[in-house]
């Protein structure tokens, strides 16, 4: 038990001064033999000394400690390693392309290198590991490293936001005396998400393939019987049931496209896009879709460059989606206008681009749910239109891997519109 | 000055105790939607057995944060952060009992046999909710509550998507009298998760104020009906 403690624990009126003065017992000594040295050779009243010693006493038992923050910035101060371990260490960690994680005995994190910085954010020098890493598992690990219990083997470790992954953890501690320990993260989201992909694809795709594939056998049975002789009953099945595997093979293409897209570990997109250029691109590519459909597209992007951090196909896959689907379901207002400005908001230059349509709209309560899997405000609307409910949980993945944000706006009779806000940097 | 340290230990011993209870409030949320969604028995038992942990670490830091503050007597900040440990530990302490309510109805109803679509939105809501409890957490470690601020947003957002959710159960249960009983228990469990989504919240409003002295800003004006949806990929 220590010092204060003690003095702390013999609680009465007095308890937090003497723990204040027991705190402070070194400056208070030093102060009072300096006193008595300068008293001793200058020829200064008793009286004058006297109430110079009781003045640092009193002092020194009234002030209040040390604010938080203040010992926060010490404690931080204190999880920086010296310039030489630092240089070393930092060196070797910068080397590990796994995150990494080196913390001292207290449990601060001393350094974090780029992937782990990228991985999990705030893991800044000072925070404590285990408020970070909180799952019982990781709780365990680091309270035997740090009772210096090192087990060999590592603990299964996840995260699920922004993006799920799946990391084993290694831990043990850093030479002998160093007093420092190391974690180390190896990504293991791919196999996870391999598993879970075949998981979610039979869950989903047999579900949704049952539909189409009834009513394609049900016009088969009726081709074959009571429809066998009659060519224009013939003609319109066989119509229908194009339409069917139609549906079937894109049902198909956007699983797949998805389940693609979960398995790309999660790396920050690399390319600069110019989001002009790619918008007119996407546009050019639906305008047989939109004569069709008897839209007209409107188009409001300025010369450009805008360029922006991203995945270019990734990226005229969200607005190939959201323009198709302001063609599809905005038909009855035959325009659709597409507008790409500078974020005024983003002192770093990101993209807005919204889509907007002059149809039916959203119902607001839909409006939460519409970027869920296989989710659809109407579902026969939007089988007659081959959808699958899957385009817009691409755009909302897409999107998250881009650190952007999909803003929706429908007034029910006058259309939607939806923003995406493309960061800068 | 190990004197100083002395007192720092019970500070920290506190806020790792309030991490650890997080940890394990976390993976309740977790473990009770996969056992209802999976009809996973033993899971749902073991949710219902970990709430027992997180009642007694809970008691624990009660116990501790009273006997800190009567042993140091705490100025502001260091007063702010003991209450602030004990307030954020009994909301955490109540996302476990409703994840235990949760796990209970797993156990109770056999919904193996219910259709997929039932779970989608309660899937995305309790996304949605253990998101928000990750994100505040976190803040809970690096202090950087500047991120606090679109807490708000995100509630709100968690509110929509329970509301849309009620709807869509309501619609099931009206289609055939035999989803009643199943939908019934779905619509208390999205209740629950909506709650847990509450005490984020509330966790969040905590920490604002250990850390600023200041309320969490109210909610921000709403301009129009817009959504932002969240783009948090996992589902
Ligand atoms: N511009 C819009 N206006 C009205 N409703 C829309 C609009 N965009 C999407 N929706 C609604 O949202 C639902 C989901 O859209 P999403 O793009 O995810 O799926 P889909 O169009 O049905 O299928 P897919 O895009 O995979 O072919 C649609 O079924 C439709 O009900
Ligand atoms: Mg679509």
């Amino acid at each position: 038990m220590s010092e204060a403690d003690r003095n702390a624990s013999s609680a009465g009126p007095l308890a937090p001064y003497l723990a204040r003065l027991g705190e402070a017992r070194w400056v208070v000594a030093t102060a009072a033999v300096a006193v008595f040295a300068v008293a001793f050779f200058s020829p200064a009243p008793w009286w004058l000394i006297a109430a110079a010693v009781l003045a640092i006493v009193a002092v020194a038992a009234l002030l209040p400690r040390r604010s938080r923050q203040s010992r926060r910035r010490e404690a931080q101060a204190q999880a920086m390693l010296g310039p030489v371990e630092r240089l070393s260490a930092e060196r070797l960690a910068a080397a590990v392309p796994d995150p990494l994680i080196l913390f001292d005995q207290s449990g601060r994190i001393a350094h974090a290198n780029r992937p782990a910085q990228t991985a999990f954010g705030a893991v800044q020098a000072g925070v404590d590991v285990r408020l970070r890493f909180r799952s019982p598992e990781m709780q365990e690990l680091v309270r035997a490293l740090l009772v210096g219990n090192v087990r060999p083997s590592g603990v299964d470790y996840a995260e699920r936001v922004p993006v799920e992954r799946h990391y084993h953890v290694n831990a043990s501690s850093v030479g002998s005396g160093t007093g420092l320990f190391v974690l180390v993260f190896k990504d293991q989201s791919e196999l996870r998400r391999v598993d879970r992909m075949r998981a979610d694809f039979i869950a989903n795709a047999s579900h949704e393939l049952r539909t189409p594939l009834a009513s394609i056998s049900g016009f088969v049975e009726t081709l074959r019987g009571p429809a066998r002789d009659d060519p224009k009953a013939r003609d319109r099945f066989l119509d229908i049931m194009n339409d069917q595997t139609a549906r079937m093979a894109r049902l198909i293409d956007d699983l797949l496209s998805l389940s693609r897209l979960e398995m790309k570990s999660f790396i920050g997109p690399d390319e600069r896009v110019d989001i002009c250029l790619l918008v007119r691109g996407v546009i050019d590519s639906l305008t047989q879709l939109a004569r069709e459909a008897g839209v007209e597209i409107v188009s409001d992007i300025p010369e450009g460059p805008i360029e922006v951090p991203g995945n270019r196909d990734e990226l005229i896959q969200v607005f190939e989606n959201l323009l198709e689907n302001a063609c599809k379901y905005g038909q009855s207002g035959k325009k659709v206008e597409i507008a790409v400005t500078r974020d005024a908001d983003d002192q770093k230059g990101g993209a807005e681009i919204t889509v907007r349509d002059f149809g039916p709209g959203i119902p607001d309560e839909h409006i939460p749910r519409i970027t869920e899997r296989f989710y659809r405000v109407d579902v026969e609307e939007s089988r007659a239109q081959k959808g699958t409910g899957l385009g817009l949980a691409i755009v909302k993945h897409i999107l998250s891997r881009h650190n952007a944000r999909l803003t929706i706006r429908s007034v029910v009779g006058e259309g939607a519109a939806f923003t995406v806000h493309l960061p800068g940097v | 000055m190990h004197i100083v340290s002395a007192y720092d230990e019970d500070l920290k011993y506190l806020a790792g105790r309030v991490a650890a209870m997080g940890g394990m409030a976390e993976r309740m949320i977790e473990n009770s939607i996969s056992a209802l969604v999976h009809n996973d028995v033993p899971k749902a038992q073991k949710v219902i057995a970990d709430d027992e942990a997180l009642d007694e670490a809970q008691r624990e830091i009660d116990d501790r944060a009273l006997s800190v503050i009567a042993r140091r007597q705490p100025l502001a900040d260091d007063l702010r952060e003991i209450i602030g440990s004990i307030r954020i530990s009994s909301d955490l302490e109540r996302v476990g009992d409703l994840g235990k309510n949760i796990a209970k109805r797993a156990v109770a109803v056999a919904m193996a046999r219910q259709p997929v679509k039932f779970f989608r939105g309660l899937q995305s809501l309790s996304e949605l909710a253990a998101a928000q409890l990750k994100d505040v957490l976190d803040v809970y470690a690096s202090r950087d509550v500047e991120s606090l601020r679109s807490v708000r947003d995100r509630d709100y957002e968690i509110d929509a998507v329970y509301t849309s959710l009620f709807r869509e159960l309501l619609t099931y249960m009206m289609e055939d009298p035999r989803n009643i009983t199943p939908c019934t228990h779905l619509l208390f469990c999205a209740k629950n998760i909506e709650r847990m989504g509450d005490h984020a919240t509330n966790i969040a409003e905590t920490i604002y104020y250990v850390v600023t002295a200041e309320q969490l800003p109210a909610e921000r004006p709403k301009q129009d009906r817009s959504h932002d949806v969240t783009v948090e990929a996992g589902d």
